[in-house]
């Protein structure tokens, strides 16, 4: 089985985002970027499919600038046999919309014919959480979002799903996409034995000409504030104190 | 034209606090809202549905496909009726956030995930970054397809007659998946993303077992209980009560952080609450940054303290 991972190099959960003052946009100059963590939990997963002998190929695919290169280098460390760097813009700033991801991705199944896609459930930068879902749908797959157990079958999956509620269980045909969610695995941490492995594993750089999809922005940004910020409030010395605050003063009791 | 706003049905039950609440997000559009209601039985989530402010009509597509929220099924069915619609939306919820972007892609448009604000047809506010950053954007997609969080708005009231209930086909199953169970604890507190009140644990809280002191404040008060990642994370609380960025976002008249270091996801899921108060037991915790009442000290003394004396 052959299974697609898409990896989005996005902001280090880490790092405190700044807006920039004149409305244009997140800094994200000199900051650390990192692989989104729910696409090191696909990975995770892909790669613990093939050490059970169920996945026989992992192939990682990013979107993106050329620095993406680096992430696409963990994912091989981690386990990916090759990886994809589509070459999409030379601008850090701008931000490929779901649409158009999915767009590509359809492209490359088209082209890699993978049995699976594991994607990550949300870029933490965009928080979008739509990829996935889009992808299954111009593809006509069937779909599998917000995984924390996956089983593979015969022809199909059966995925847990974390939902409003508690857990879902579905039975999804394969060729399928699934999502991952932050309970699925633990992700390991890359060797340096690996990393110097995974310097001569394969990563093609596929110039986004080749794909044919156009990939403009649906939604112009017009701009991006900071939220109102809370300050912080007063101490309270003692359980009595509270009582009286949240009755007396806040009116919430 | 008008809208198309995806009912949230569970078992049949209309999640009637937030479709209220996405319709009155949806108001400002100043068209007709058309509520379509997927189930397996659906007739009485329909009726209900009917009896919401500012509902032009309702839409009932009842098949054994649409029992348990499957993607396919539902997106196929909103992608038929959508040629009538400008806008279609859905409170932000695990079941739209599966279906919605399903059915932008299959229209060629994109989704507009979590909006908080609409300003006209074309322009909405949705927050980025685990909500350190709010962005504007104009749509030039010909669908809208919006995902609303229904946290920062409040409800429609009943209406004053019923609106009208008229029945739509499903489409044929395409097969491509079938449910098999749902694991799902039934309780009789209130739910989690409208609750008046919310008392949330963290780790500090320790284990499975300790985490019913939490659970035992949450219920002298009447209010729904929430975790940390971490507390979930480590079995102390079950994944539906995970508030964050990933998680549930909450806007509760009154939330209590206890154990919960506030982490920006964290805090991404709760700091629209009205009122905030954090105990933990270290005065530096980030918590405190954003709480309104901060109290410094071991939460095995204050939880059970703060039980008896309410
Ligand atoms: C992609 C991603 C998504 C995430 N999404 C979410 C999300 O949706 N929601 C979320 O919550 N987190 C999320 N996180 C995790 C987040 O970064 C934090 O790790 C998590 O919120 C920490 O949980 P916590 O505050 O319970 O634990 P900790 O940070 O370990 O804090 C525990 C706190 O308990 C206090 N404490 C300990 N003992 C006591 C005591 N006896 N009395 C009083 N206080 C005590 C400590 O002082 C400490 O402040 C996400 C992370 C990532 C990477
Ligand atoms: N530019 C990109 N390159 C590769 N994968 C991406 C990209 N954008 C999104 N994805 C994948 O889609 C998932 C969901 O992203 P989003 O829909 O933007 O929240 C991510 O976790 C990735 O797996």
């Amino acid at each position: 089985m052959k299974i697609l991972v898409p990896v989005k190099r996005v902001i280090d959960y880490n790092v405190k985002v700044r807006v920039r003052p004149d409305g244009s946009g997140v800094d994200l100059a000199n900051v650390k970027m990192s692989m989104n963590p729910f696409d090191e939990i696909a990975m995770e997963e892909a790669v613990r499919l093939k050490e059970k002998g169920i996945a026989s190929e992992i192939i990682a695919v990013s979107i993106g600038t050329p620095q993406a290169r680096d992430i696409l280098r963990t994912a091989l460390a981690m386990g990916a046999d090759r990886a994809i760097l589509v070459d999409a813009t030379a601008d850090v700033n701008f931000d490929i919309e779901p649409l158009a991801v999915a767009r590509i991705l359809a492209r490359l199944v088209e082209r890699e014919k993978p049995d699976l896609v594991i994607a990550g459930k949300q870029a933490i930068d965009n928080d979008m959480n739509a990829t996935g879902q889009m992808l299954a749908g111009l593809l006509g797959w069937g779909q599998a979002t917000f995984a924390s157990r996956i089983e593979i079958a015969q022809g199909h999956a059966v995925v847990t799903r974390e939902v409003d509620g508690g857990l879902q269980v579905i039975r999804v045909a394969l060729p399928a996409v699934i999502t991952a969610d932050l309970r699925l695995n633990e992700p390991r941490y890359v060797s340096l034995p690996n990393i110097m492995k995974a310097k001569k594993k394969p990563l093609e750089e596929c110039p986004l000409g080749a794909l044919d999809v156009d990939i403009s922005p649906r939604l112009k940004v017009v701009r991006t504030i900071e939220p109102s910020r809370r300050s912080a409030g007063m101490r309270v010395a003692s359980v009595d104190e509270l009582i009286d605050k949240l009755k007396n003063e806040a009116g919430v009791l | 034209m008008p809208v198309l706003l995806l009912a949230e049905v569970n078992n049949g039950r209309l999640a009637r606090d937030a479709v209220a609440r996405a319709l009155s997000a949806l108001s400002p559009l100043g068209e007709r809202i058309d509520v379509l209601v997927m189930a397996g039985e659906g007739a009485d989530a329909a009726a209900e549905a009917a009896w919401l402010d500012g509902v032009g009509q309702v839409l009932l597509a009842q098949d054994g496909t649409l029992a348990h929220g499957l993607a396919e099924p539902a997106a196929a069915l909103v992608v038929s009726l959508a040629g009538q619609y400008t806008h279609i939306a859905a409170p932000a919820t695990a079941f739209s956030k599966n279906v919605l972007p399903r059915v932008a892609a299959l229209l060629d448009v994109m989704v507009i995930s979590d909006v908080t604000s609409i300003h006209d047809a074309d322009t909405f506010d949705r927050p980025v970054y685990a909500g350190n950053a709010v962005q504007t954007v104009i749509s030039t997609d010909r669908i809208k397809v919006l995902g609303i969080r229904t946290s920062v708005f409040q409800g429609v009231e009943k209406a004053t007659a019923a609106a009208p209930v008229e029945t739509v086909a499903a489409m044929p199953d395409p097969g491509l998946s079938s449910w098999v169970e749902d694991i799902v604890a039934v309780s009789e507190r209130p739910d989690l993303a409208s609750a008046r009140v919310v008392v949330s644990g963290g780790r500090g809280v320790g284990s499975r077992e300790q985490f019913d002191t939490i659970i035992r404040l949450a219920d002298r008060m009447g209010a729904a209980v929430g975790a940390s990642r971490a507390a979930v994370d480590l079995g102390y609380a079950p994944n539906d009560w995970q508030v964050g960025q990933t998680g549930k976002v909450v806007a509760p008249d009154l939330y209590v952080a206890v154990g919960i270091s506030g982490a920006i996801q964290h805090l991404a899921g709760m700091k629209d609450s009205k009122i905030i108060v954090a105990i933990n037991k270290d005065e530096d915790a980030p918590i405190f940054r954003i709480a309104d009442y901060a109290l410094v000290g071991d939460l095995f003394t204050i939880i059970p303290e703060l039980t008896a004396r309410l």
